[in-house]
């Protein structure tokens, strides 16, 4: 049997059986990068928000640094976080260097400005159009910035999800903060970084469906919620 | 001996006083030595030509827009961080994502209405334009008569001294038309001073008791509306009624 089937056969049959130890690194995985989410999104959606409806000296610089912050290359990330929690390191008295705790932290770094730049550009659009009524009620700017976060949710699944998409498979800072140590810090990508290096395809394919899978599978559901509300809410 | 009037009250509005108003956007003077008092009572119409600062001076009344010259005064004005006793209702009403209820109680949470009240006050509102029973509706899916007898009902809830409306019937047919300008007529009714700009004559005609004729930026003829109709004073205002449709 030609080797790549072999492992794909293989990588099919951890799957469907759910392997323990595929089933623990995705479930970490998942946690990691989920928790990365919800920190990126409290910081990045009312950020991205306030810099969309306010006026500041340095508004466009604040704009045009996010963007570029959107291609952050997840390896400098990985070391920034990795210097700043090594022992010699300024926080490196929290003692979290190779933890799940450090690679989420790497991995917030790595999305809010994502997560920020993508809602600035949806609530500055938007700021747009409903300006002037808002605050012909009397709405406040930080108030304004709430009012839209919540009415443009469903067009801000979408960004979410992309955080999402962006932290599950990042490979580089989890690698360098996390250690990618079996069975504590192991994630998906790092384990099919390995693998792949070690010649065990099998795991490694096995990853990189589910991976895949889940990536797929958050795509098409905020696709749905996204038709499905705006049909319903216009 | 009691007095039938709530001492707390604060004193009205109105009048509203305009002095030598000028607003310029880069180097276009858009309203040019504007002075004019809005009295309450009767129904203000605003008319002219394209161009001419209608929708603008609305705008600086009501506070979206400051005068790069002049002043504009309220008999007692509003204070600063205070829920807003003046509303305005644009030609596109912006709703929110929420139910048609839902529109209502949020403007009202902005005028600081306790919790407890919002909601009855915002059926009753709803009641008052025909919206009732679509309460537990999305707000934006509605048609666009619809859309905007909600944003009257919004500003009706909030019991407002003033109310502009700038072009409010410019994107509707003639049923809606009609059925909105029922409402407007009702809220003035009810106590309301009706500022409004229109280009519809007809309109002008049916709402308007006295009619303010701007051009250029100027307020060139005040008169009550079915002088103004007939026998305009103005060269500016004959020409334009003449140019006009009468619908």
């Amino acid at each position: 049997m030609d080797p790549v089937a072999e492992a794909g056969t293989q990588a099919l049959a951890l799957v469907v059986t759910a392997d323990p130890k595929l089933v623990g690194i995705v479930l970490l995985s998942l946690r990691i990068s989920l928790a990365a989410v919800v920190f990126g999104c409290l910081i990045g959606l009312p950020l991205g928000a306030a810099i969309a409806v306010n006026e500041f000296r340095g508004r466009r610089a604040v704009i045009v640094i996010l963007n570029g912050l959107m291609g952050l290359p997840s390896v400098v990330v990985g070391l920034v976080v990795y210097l700043l929690l090594s022992r010699a390191g300024p926080l490196g008295a929290l003692g979290i260097l190779f933890t799940p705790t450090a690679m989420v932290i790497a991995q917030t770094i790595l999305i809010t400005p994502t997560i920020a730049a993508l809602s600035r550009q949806i609530v500055a659009d938007a700021w747009q159009e409903y300006r002037e009524q808002l605050r012909s009620l009397g709405e406040t700017r930080l108030g304004a910035a709430t009012t839209l976060l919540w009415d443009l949710r469903f067009s801000l699944v979408t960004i979410v999800l992309a955080g999402f998409g962006r932290a599950a498979s990042e490979v580089g800072a989890v690698m360098i903060v996390g250690g990618n140590i079996d069975g504590v810090t192991r994630v998906m990508t790092t384990t099919i970084a390995l693998e792949t290096s070690k010649g065990d395809l099998p795991l490694a394919l096995g990853l990189g469906i589910i991976l895949l899978s889940i990536v797929l599978a958050l795509n098409a559901g905020a696709y749905v919620v996204k038709e499905t509300a705006q049909r319903r809410y216009g | 001996m009691t007095i039938g009037v709530d001492v707390r009250a604060p004193p009205s509005l109105l009048p509203l006083d305009l002095d030598r108003v000028e607003f310029a956007a880069g180097s276009r003077r858009i309203i040019q030595g504007l002075s004019v008092t809005l009295d309450a009572g009767p129904r203000s119409v605003i008319l002219g030509p394209n161009g001419a600062g209608k929708s603008v001076l609305l705008r600086l009344c009501h506070g979206l827009l400051e005068p790069t010259a002049g002043t504009i005064a309220w008999n007692s004005p509003e204070l600063p961080g205070g829920a807003r006793r003046q509303a305005m209702v644009f030609q596109r009403p912006v709703l929110l994502r929420r139910t048609v209820l839902g529109n209502v109680m949020y403007a009202l949470k902005l005028a600081r209405v306790p919790r407890g009240e919002r909601e009855e006050r915002a059926r009753e509102a709803l009641r008052k334009v025909g919206l009732d029973a679509q309460a537990d509706h999305a707000a934006r899916v509605l048609s666009g008569g619809e859309q905007q007898r909600l944003a009257l009902a919004r500003v009706w809830a909030l019991r407002p001294e003033v109310l502009f409306l700038d072009e409010p019937t410019a994107s509707l047919d003639t049923g809606a038309t009609h059925e909105i300008e029922k409402v407007i007529l009702a809220l003035h009714a009810a106590g309301t001073k009706i500022v409004m700009v229109t280009h519809n004559l007809g309109q002008a005609h049916r709402l308007g008791d006295e009619i303010l004729f701007l051009h250029q930026g100027r307020l060139v003829e005040r008169a009550p509306a079915d002088r103004f109709l007939k026998h305009p004073a103005s060269l500016e205002a004959a020409s334009f009624l003449e140019g006009e449709l009468p619908w």
